[in-house]
């Protein structure tokens, strides 16, 4: 067991290392560089000034070199200020240091975002908590919706029950957050008027008046899918044989769904659910732009727009991390759960 | 200058109106595949369940709308009547005395023929995206699956390496507007076209390896024809000024092919994994069968069940992806009529004005639904088998 997670953290650490430098090529393209240049510095700059701004900024050094300095390798130069010769900060905002220093991922360090004029970390970090919170209240709304419509539906398979709920679940499916979202807006918040159509203010403090309707949207999508896995799931146990046994020997209905058949037909929806995380980053960056909820996926959407490099490399990082640590995690839970699955 | 409406109810009847093409269609079709069910195998079947007909019916109005676009919309979609700007439902054009039906936008624009000529862009982009992607996934996951060993760890770390992006960060990449100064979306279509002209040459060269008659025919049509759609769609240089696709649009099918073929890669992989150890693969094998005649005319045929019911899937989830695309308003151009571009205009301005937003939403709800509703239907259909 150790080696296998020993392993598979080794193959994550690979992962990771080609998914950052992918997305450090792609952002640092010419065009994304020169539209950097462009926002910040002052309109109407020529083409030589746009060269020495990124010159200055360090921008212009070896490929492999900025990404060994981005991941804490190689270490960090200042850059040398054009007017006095010294050695100066890239960015003053930051605090960058004035002398060659490992400053990089591996130490902490997550760079400086160009476009909120701030450290990344500081960014980022209360932006991941703001997410975490809306996470969670999605995950306390989607998990046992979903958990429950499965096991009601595949309690007994071709029922009416099953067939209404099996339909449901397929419409949920087929509804994406941006879908749900206008629907949503457009039944609770304008014509009901009793939920907010906007989620600005849940930052000072999440009331049910603000949060719902972030929450609702996001759950949707999900809950069709983690419903029908475990109705399948669900199905397949019913037709056991030690089902058919503790019917026989005269237990009721229920009691043979409650003691028996739960605990086996939950194995493959836990890994449905830790797969599912990936899904929802993308769903998380939708419902945060359309509810304008400064979250993760708000930032994420900003730092694209306004090409600002460390701070989308740090999105790019966590995002990537958590859909490896949920693949993770959903393997070694699932061997844990099934004693049936030994890793190798 | 006053704009007059008309109610609700000739609101409703104007729209069975204006998609009578489609009507007529769906009759013809829905009525020959109930009369010959019996002789169209898995298709057939989908009528003996009221979900496969509501799934069929979703898919083939969608289908018909789009085709017949022209004649169901009334309006251009992009013409601005500056009078009508974000005119309600049922107001009548004072000019030519066509009507509003779903009102005005905006920008002026008449929702129902966005709506009607969005399901354009849609029903081509998705399913020949998909098209490509099930290309991709099948000529790289059968000899994963196959052999396995070295390639089939390459080519999964590959795999996994792009199922592990998140799609939205993928997107905003891969469909900027500076990428297009870049070789790199040229780049990457000239290797994901590539692979349609790779699988069909193989596929007959395996098969017909000893016909040389046969052979000839079939390797030179797939040459020709898929060399000329080849140097339309990646280099603009179609000989006969036929084939084009806009910058803008070759960018945003090059991200969807790349972002959904590593899933069909694994499902292929997986199928192929299974498949291998049958009794019949074995005595291809003895018989001294080529792995690749195995793995096309062996193995592939019997995995087509489980591949149809996820292109189905694919094409509606890949619709939700241009969808996103156009939340997000990237790659479509601003004005496009598409369902997610419009979904992203209307839901700026839903405090003032719902009407502009529930048209597109529906359309794009409806068709998703359509085609989980007939996967579902075909794979409990082959599972009866």
């Amino acid at each position: 067991m150790l080696s296998f997670v020993l392993r598979r953290l080794g193959t994550m650490a690979l992962t990771m290392l080609c998914l950052t430098m992918i997305v450090f090529f792609l952002i640092n393209l010419e065009p994304n560089l020169k539209k950097l240049a462009i926002s910040q510095t002052e309109m109407h700059t020529s083409a030589e000034q746009l060269e020495s701004w990124l010159v200055n900024h360090g921008y212009r050094q070896n490929f492999f070199a900025r990404y060994g300095q981005w991941l804490g390798i190689v270490p960090k130069q200042p850059v040398t200020d054009p007017a006095t010769g010294k050695p100066a900060q890239r960015f003053s905002f930051c605090n960058d240091p004035v002398v060659p220093t490992f400053s990089g991922i591996l130490q902490g360090d997550f760079g400086c975002s160009t476009k909120f004029k701030t450290t990344v970390a500081s960014k980022l970090f209360p932006a991941l908590s703001a997410t975490g919170i809306l996470m969670l209240c999605v995950l306390l709304v989607m998990v046992p919706v979903s958990l429950l419509i499965g096991i009601l539906a595949g309690m007994r398979e071709g029922s009416r029950t099953d067939r209404t709920l099996s339909v449901a679940s397929i419409a949920s499916t087929a509804t994406p957050e941006y879908v749900s979202g206008v629907i949503f807006t457009v039944i609770f918040a304008s014509w009901l008027g009793i939920l907010n159509g906007s989620a600005a203010s849940a930052s000072q403090g999440i009331t049910f008046y603000n949060f719902t309707l972030p929450v609702m949207t996001l759950a949707i999508y999900g809950i069709g899918y983690i419903a029908r896995m475990t109705r399948a799931s669900m199905v397949e146990v019913m037709t056991q044989q030690y089902i058919r046994t503790a019917r026989l020997k005269g237990l009721s209905f229920g009691s043979v769904v409650v003691k028996h058949a739960l605990r086996n037909a939950l194995i493959a929806p836990f890994t449905v659910i830790m797969l599912q995380f990936p899904w929802l980053l993308t769903g998380v960056v939708i419902v945060e732009v359309m509810f304008r909820y400064q979250g993760f996926g708000y930032t994420l959407v900003e730092a694209a727009g306004n090409n600002d490099i460390d701070l989308l490399l740090g999105c790019s990082l966590v995002s990537v991390f958590i859909v490896l640590i949920t693949q993770l995690i959903s393997d070694v839970g699932y061997a844990f759960l099934n004693p049936r699955i030994r890793v190798q | 200058m006053q704009v007059e409406y008309i109610g609700a109810f000739n609101i409703v009847l104007g729209v069975l109106a204006r998609f009578w093409p489609v009507w007529v269609g769906l009759a013809i079709v829905m009525g020959a595949s109930f009369l010959y069910k019996k002789k169209l195998g898995l298709y057939g079947q989908l009528f003996d369940s009221g979900v496969g007909i509501v799934g069929v019916g979703i898919c083939l109005f969608w289908l018909f709308t789009a085709i017949f676009a022209s004649t169901v919309a009334p309006f251009d979609p992009l013409s601005q009547v500056p009078i009508m700007k974000d005119a309600l439902p049922g107001a009548i054009e004072p000019k030519s005395g066509l009507i509003y039906l779903f009102g005005g936008d905006k920008l002026a624009r008449d929702v129902f023929s966005r709506m009607v000529y969005g399901s354009q862009i849609v029903l081509i982009i998705a399913p020949a995206a998909t098209g490509f992607a099930l290309m991709v996934g099948i000529t790289l996951g059968l000899p994963a699956g196959y052999y396995g060993g070295k390639i089939d760890t390459v080519l999964s770390f590959l795999a996994n390496l792009v199922l592990a992006f998140p799609v939205i960060l993928l997107f905003y990449l891969l469909v900027t507007p500076g990428i297009m100064e870049t070789p790199i979306p040229y780049g990457l279509a000239g290797i994901f076209f590539l692979f349609p002209i790779i699988f069909f040459s193989v596929l007959f060269w395996t098969r017909y390896k000893n016909r040389p008659d046969r052979l000839y025919i079939l390797l030179g049509l797939t040459l020709i024809l898929g060399g000329w759609v080849y140097a339309g769609l990646v280099f603009d240089k179609d000989p006969l000024k036929i084939i084009h696709i806009d910058p803008n649009q070759l960018n945003i099918f090059v991200a969807v092919v790349f972002a959904s073929s590593p899933g069909v890669f694994r499902i292929v992989r997986g199928l192929v994994m299974d498949i291998k150890t049958r009794d019949y693969v074995a005595a291809a094998q003895t018989r001294g069968e080529s792995p690749w005649y195995i793995m096309l005319w062996e193995i592939l045929p019997n995995a087509r069940g489980p591949l149809i019911v996820d292109a189905c899937l694919r094409i509606g989830y890949t619709t939700i992806l241009l969808g996103t695309l156009g939340y997000f308003g990237l790659g479509l151009a601003p004005e496009s009529p598409d369902w997610g571009t419009a979904i992203k205009d209307a839901s700026r301005l839903l405090r003032s004005f719902i009407h502009p937003a529930l048209p597109p939403t529906i359309a794009l709800m409806s068709f998703v639904l359509g085609l989980n509703l007939l996967a579902d239907s075909l794979r409990e259909q082959s599972m009866k088998d």
